[in-house]
């Protein structure tokens, strides 16, 4: 399964009934240096489009969006310690959650990595 | 409604050097060039150039007794070569503005306001000293600010005598024929200069400063974090026209002197301040934990409300999230336990004493 990106921001890559998502590298490097990132508890169920976590930077606070609806079944709790994780690796290192899809329809109307770039033209 | 934005002399610069530039205060200013954190890092290690050409400069040439009224500081005390911080005050004794004061000659006041206020400041001083005194505004010149523990070394290589100055001093100064008006002070707790140049060549010195490899140009975002490390107020946050200087913790602004005559605006309210401690305070915070607290959060204490931040981020040189806010009296001794209501989680914090990160002046 390819990642699938928001026009928000967020990206998420699902594997089987499970996705991961985080903030675009376009979104790390509009925020800057990210001091706190303030993430969900395990368990909340979101639907799409749903405050998800908070991103803090030196300047200001910015909201995340949860891509999908779904059932929080982990964060990445290395941010606490590192929120700068999500300068460094956006992509991979600094992921935020992982989120139980319970509509796996809602990916096919989201952008694709192509599609993504036209956007952050 | 879209108000057209000004654009100061440095505009062209900003956006060569790859400034994200953002509208403040009516005039389009540079936010970040390479990023908050680095900058506001280079300013507390080497040095920054800001432009801060935005602000309101002004001469007063005249009798001076009439813009006195309306400020705290004693003038007749301020010498020749001397600048002061002082605040501009409304009848009630709150802040209109904060200012800078200085006597760079002996042909009067030079005035520096901020940006946001100056149409407002310089209104109510030229009704004030009309008949008695001249207001002159100085649209024709820029202002920089170039603030570090190496601005001193730079400005010896380019001016040696402005590098004599100490803390709070200021005067004119000729380098490569220009005529600047220098004073050793700032905005970020340290070392450092303010130079007032002529518009059309501000934009040539601004490049002479940064052809010095330890100047790098700041952007607002970073001098937004080195002025709250420091502990300094922003005008229309940390203080307002509702606002006593008692409040706003600026009581050392206000002159001895003056507090003696009590002929100031709003004189009752404040005396009564000082005397009595006013029911809110102003005060430095400490957050024990990693999320920072934004403007506008509350403050409570044991789930009540006691107050609310006013400026809060996070502070690099600190390394932790800081803030400074408005306490009511009971709760503003350093020391007091409080808690910031961060999207509606307590978050621990730390009334404390202010600066954040010590000021480094050069007091010679």
């Amino acid at each position: 399964m390819s990642t699938r990106f928001t026009k928000d921001h967020e990206w998420i890559r699902v594997e089987g009934e499970e996705g991961v998502m985080g903030i675009t590298a376009y979104a790390a490097e509009q925020l800057g240096d990210v001091v706190f990132v303030e993430l969900p508890e395990v368990g909340k169920t979101v639907s799409q489009g749903d405050e998800l976590a908070v991103v803090e930077s030196v300047k200001a606070a910015s909201e995340v969006y949860a891509p999908v609806s779904g059932e929080v079944v982990a964060v990445n709790e290395a941010l606490e310690g590192e929120p700068a994780k999500v300068n460094e690796s956006p992509d991979a290192e600094g992921w935020f959650v992982k989120i139980k899809l319970s509509d796996k329809s809602q990916l096919d109307a989201m952008m694709d990595e192509a599609a993504y770039a036209e956007h952050t033209k | 409604m879209t108000e057209t934005l000004k654009r100061t002399p440095l505009y062209d610069l900003h956006v060569e050097l790859g400034a994200k530039m953002v509208p403040f205060a009516g005039y389009e200013m540079p936010v970040q060039y390479d990023g908050v954190m680095g900058e506001h890092n280079h300013t507390r290690e080497a040095a920054g150039l800001f432009d801060v050409s935005h602000m309101g400069q002004a001469r007063l040439i005249g009798d001076e007794s009439a813009l006195e009224k309306l400020i705290t500081a004693d003038l007749a005390a301020l010498k020749p070569g001397e600048q002061k911080y002082t605040l501009l005050l409304n009848s009630e004794g709150g802040i209109k503005d904060d200012l800078m004061v200085s006597r760079p000659d002996d042909e009067g006041l030079f005035l520096v306001v901020n940006a946001a206020c100056k149409r407002s400041d310089f209104d109510y001083i030229l009704e004030a000293v009309k008949g008695v005194a001249e207001l002159v505004e100085l649209d024709g010149r820029a202002l920089l600010a170039l603030q570090g523990p190496q601005a001193g070394a730079v400005m010896a290589e380019i001016c040696p005598d402005a590098a004599k100055l100490v803390f709070m001093q200021a005067g004119w100064f000729e380098i490569d024929g220009l005529r600047l008006m220098i004073s050793r002070s700032g905005y970020t707790g340290e070392d450092g200069f303010e130079i007032s140049v002529a518009n059309a060549h501000a934009s040539d010195f601004a490049r002479k400063l940064l052809s010095d490899e330890r100047v790098k140009p700041i952007g607002l975002g970073a001098r937004d974090s080195l002025r709250l490390e420091a502990g300094l107020c922003l005008y229309g946050h940390d203080m307002d026209e509702t606002t006593s200087p008692i409040e706003a913790a600026l009581t050392w602004a206000v002159a001895k002197s003056r507090r003696e005559r009590a002929d100031f605006p709003g004189a009752e309210r404040i005396l009564k301040d000082i005397a009595d401690k006013p029911a809110k305070k102003r005060v430095g915070i400490a957050l024990k934990d990693r999320a920072p607290a934004r403007e506008g959060t509350e403050i409570a204490v044991n789930g009540e409300v006691v107050g609310v931040v006013t400026s809060g981020g996070f502070g690099p040189t600190v390394g932790a999230p800081i803030a400074m806010g408005f306490v009511a009296k009971d709760y503003a001794a350093p020391g007091t336990q409080i808690d910031l209501m961060v999207r509606g989680k307590a978050r621990p914090a730390e009334v404390v004493k202010t600066p954040f990160a010590p000021h480094r002046f050069y007091r010679g």
